[in-house]
């Protein structure tokens, strides 16, 4: 029963048990979810609010901003989805480490995709191999992320 | 395998994780890993994954949640090798 009930787990499902709103949700859709890889994407509107200082007149996503999508897209969806009926309000989450090599600036509007391929999901911590990539198919970040869920 | 040869390798699967030098290098059965080494809760599923794959075995929940010093991981490891 409870392999079944995962498998109709829909990716809006997912979406709707994130713990974030604006302006610190950083998923607009996934497009795909197993129990062993997720993929989502985001675009990072011009209006936030990180932008008016970062830089000062020249605004580029903060790598902890790239970090925390990566943590969104790759970890918390992948979590909410591999515990299942089990995630609820008095869940907890939390991030417990990242390694992360940034490769490209992100700038304002640009759409990003994020491709977490799971590493372990045991004692429940969940460690990823996450990947973000730019319209142009490029990776601007990857590294690994984890995290508990209690 | 003798006890010191368990303690010796244990030592080497920690290493990556601890925080305190001093308790590491003076490392007993008693050693606590979270008080004495410092090694934080989520480091801690690492260095009982990497005993499953350095002694090939499997760990289950309950094992897992009496695992905070080097005695009862040295007596979970003696218990599950002798189950094999």
């Amino acid at each position: 029963m409870l392999i079944r009930a995962r498998e109709n787990m829909t990716k809006q499902e997912i979406m709707s048990k994130l713990p974030y709103s604006k302006p610190f949700l950083f998923v607009d859709e996934l497009l795909y979810i197993d129990e062993n890889r997720v993929e989502g994407i985001y675009t990072f509107d011009e209006n936030l609010d990180f932008y008016k200082g970062h830089f000062k007149d020249y605004p580029i996503t903060p790598g902890v901003i790239l970090t925390e999508a990566m943590a969104q897209i790759g970890l918390v969806c992948l979590g909410i989805y591999l515990v299942n009926d089990t995630f609820n309000k008095n869940t907890s989450i939390a991030l417990t480490s990242t390694e992360i090599e940034f490769l490209k600036p992100v700038f304002p509007n640009e759409k990003i995709i994020v491709i977490s391929d799971k590493i372990y999901f045991k004692f429940g911590k969940l460690k990823c191999k996450v990947i973000m990539k730019n319209e142009k198919d490029e990776i601007v970040c990857q590294g690994t992320i984890a995290g508990m869920i209690v | 395998m003798s006890r010191e040869e368990t303690i010796l390798k244990l030592k080497t699967i920690v290493k990556p994780y601890i925080q305190n030098e001093e308790a590491f290098e003076s490392l007993t059965e008693s050693t606590d890993f979270i008080n004495d080494l410092k090694i934080n809760s989520a480091n801690l599923v690492d260095v009982i994954l990497d005993i499953e794959e350095e002694y090939d075995i499997v760990i289950d929940n309950q094992s897992m949640e009496r695992m905070l010093d080097v005695k009862s991981a040295m007596e979970i490891i003696e218990t599950k090798l002798s189950e094999k």
